[in-house]
């Protein structure tokens, strides 16, 4: 045994491979593997006639993909509302987390994190059905308007064109809500985090060199908790671009790419659409960080 | 004429501690105002509160003889170098030096020139392109000193800002910072708790403890005519003589201060000097300083007495171990405040 440890003390490199090849063969196989077995079917198309898979490398299905007009719709739908979802989780987690590290005393703040994260240690699918009765025609929501006297106004919220519907549960409103309020946690937490990075002093400093608190919050605080903001939107972005349960429990009947990968792949068994499908997404957030990287999101890392 | 500063009767509570405990000052104007004192015993306290960080519980800040006790940071005219810079690391040196400007809406020529001019006044004209994390601590000490005098404020206060600098280099920023107030004309408050900087910088000091302050002076009578134990002993670390051993010395039990400088080692053999004080003691120790030496002798009632001598070679034949007699001049000894409030 002693041998041993001296033996590994003197090999660093042996040691180090010895502790990271387990990890690294589960995640090479499991995690990349398995994504990379799924993409490859991409490359493949469906026979229409005889719904079988030809394994001949073609540009067919990426073609479907993006060239028909049903198809263009779910991608432009999914991709409306992960915009819609960050923006809206970025403007409400900005003031939370900023309350937070700065303001709150530290029970405040330990409660205030307790907060965020419970619902997260809640089952994902009872949070999705619950929104579902908060948000249907008779729900708690729409009683709890119409108790205020603003039963009028959700009506008129509702007869807005396209992203309206019969109640909030059956619109795309009611389907951004329960995205907004499943996706916040993700946005604050590493808000937080960068923000808890900025020292006191910085602010002070803003402060005595003449600027208001709205000058000091755009010139110093926003720059510097852009870093957080970042990966927090690509935690939103990605999980609503990826999520179909939300969509198939809440909302207007229209697809979205999760939706459509799992139906491809489950009950039409067009494995090849499926994959082509799940592309998609990886590239949108590629597309994302391009932008975010340019904008110089990642300047203060 | 107007104060540059004045505290009447500020006291600042957290919880259980008076951080500053009824504190009035005034600070002239043009002049280098250290606030020194160990720590937590006010003096930062103190400067934030002229910078607007912290509002008084009771009393009132003035500046200029304007009333600013409920004015926040940006409406006063001071500016803060702070102790770790506080540089915003997402700028460059340049928009560092020109955020004052900048927040108050100059025009881009303007603030450019500007922040130029003051790189340039701190010898950093050509550091303008870098972050401030590209910079050494003394670079960055420069450009923290540039931002704060860019806005050209009636006050400046630098809060320990020689504390993360090596010797050498916070020898150089002493006499710079010097000469930089002498050329300015701005009004310094400098707070440090290394008494050395405060005695050779400022004009005037007021040593605080424990949220008062218990002498404001210039260094030389701080330094010679400490008006408490605490002052004697944390600026120059005097002998600070009491009670009994007192009485037997002086024929009065007041308490009194002796310099370490005034003390004369002599053998138990010579005759006294006329209107001299002195006691017997063992060498215990002693410590070669270049310059002079430290000699620690202790008495036989147990008090442990510090004797700094010019000339080490001199007194030759005193070893450690080695019974000597300790004298100094009446005169030299400085009466204190008779009793330190609890």
């Amino acid at each position: 045994m002693r041998e041993l440890s001296t033996f590994l003390y003197r090999r660093p490199t042996m040691y180090l491979l010895l502790l990271l090849v387990p990890p690294l063969l589960w995640f090479g196989t499991v995690y990349l593997g398995s994504l990379f077995t799924l993409l490859a079917q991409s490359i493949y198309a469906i026979d229409e006639f005889t719904a079988k898979v030809v394994y001949s490398p073609t540009l067919a299905t990426y073609k479907q993909v993006v060239t028909q007009p049903a198809n263009i719709d779910i991608i432009l739908r999914t991709l409306s509302m992960s915009v819609a979802v960050t923006i809206a989780c970025g403007l409400i987690a900005l003031p939370i987390a900023n309350y937070m590290v700065r303001y709150a005393s530290p029970r405040a703040r330990a409660l205030f994190y307790v907060g965020v994260m419970l619902p997260m240690w809640m089952s994902y699918l009872v949070k999705v059905y619950a929104w579902r009765l908060i948000l249907a025609k008779q729900g708690i929501l729409s009683w709890l308007l119409d108790t205020m006297g603003l039963g009028a106004a959700l009506e008129a919220v509702l007869r807005i064109p396209a992203i309206g519907g019969p109640s909030l549960s059956a619109s795309y409103i009611g389907m951004f809500i329960v995205f907004v309020y499943m996706w916040l946690p993700f946005m604050i937490l590493p808000l937080a985090a960068a923000l808890e990075k900025v020292p006191e002093s910085l602010l002070q400093a803003s402060a005595d060199l003449g600027a208001r608190p709205v000058q000091t919050f755009r010139r110093v605080t926003l720059p510097l908790a852009l870093p957080g903001l970042a990966a927090g939107s690509v935690f939103t972005f990605s999980l609503t671009l990826g999520d179909y349960i939300i969509p198939s429990v809440v909302g207007a009947p229209g697809y979205f790419i999760g939706m459509m990968v799992y139906q491809q792949q489950g009950t039409a068994g067009n494995i090849p659409l499926a994959a082509a499908f799940s592309v998609v997404p990886i590239v949108l957030i590629m597309i994302y960080l391009a932008i975010a990287r340019r904008a110089g999101a990642f300047d203060a890392l | 004429m107007t104060c540059a500063i004045e505290f009447r009767d500020v006291s600042r509570v957290y919880g259980e501690v008076r951080a500053v405990d009824r504190v009035s000052l005034t600070v002239e104007p043009g002049e280098f105002f250290a606030m020194l004192g160990p720590s937590g015993s006010g003096k930062t306290t103190c400067l934030r509160l002229v910078a607007g960080f912290e509002t008084p519980d009771s009393g009132s800040v003035l500046l200029n003889g304007r009333d600013v006790t409920d004015d926040p940071p940006y409406a006063r005219d001071v500016n803060t170098v702070f102790q770790d810079y506080a540089l915003f690391p997402h700028m460059s040196v340049l928009e560092n030096v020109a955020y004052g400007p900048r927040v108050r809406g100059q025009r881009k020529q303007d603030w450019q020139r500007r922040a130029q001019e003051m790189l340039e006044l701190v010898q950093l004209g050509h550091f303008g392109e870098r972050r401030p994390s590209q910079l050494s601590g003394g670079q960055r000490q420069r450009v923290s000193l540039a931002r704060a005098l860019i806005n050209q404020p009636q006050v400046l206060l630098l809060d320990e800002p020689l504390g993360a600098l090596d010797l050498k280099l916070r020898e150089e920023m002493q006499l710079e910072l010097k000469n930089l107030q002498r050329r300015l004309g701005i009004t310094f408050v400098f707070v440090t708790h290394d008494q050395g900087e405060a005695l050779s910088m400022a004009d005037r000091v007021a040593v605080f403890n424990r949220g008062r302050i218990e002498q404001l002076d210039t260094p030389r009578t701080l330094y010679t005519r400490p008006a408490t134990a605490f002052v004697a002993s944390f600026v120059g670390s005097a002998n600070v003589v009491t009670g009994e051993l007192a009485q037997r010395l002086s024929g009065r039990s007041d308490p009194f201060a002796v310099r370490a400088e005034n003390i004369r080692l002599r053998t138990l053999t010579a005759t006294a000097d006329a209107g001299s004080m002195s006691c017997i003691g063992d060498v215990a120790d002693v410590q070669y300083h270049g310059a002079m030496s430290r000699w620690q002798v202790r008495l036989d009632s147990g008090e442990v007495f510090a004797a700094a001598l010019a000339d080490a070679h001199a007194n030759g034949d005193f070893k450690v171990g080695a019974r000597v007699r300790l004298e100094w001049s009446r005169a030299d000894a400085v009466p204190l405040a008779a009793t330190e409030r609890p």
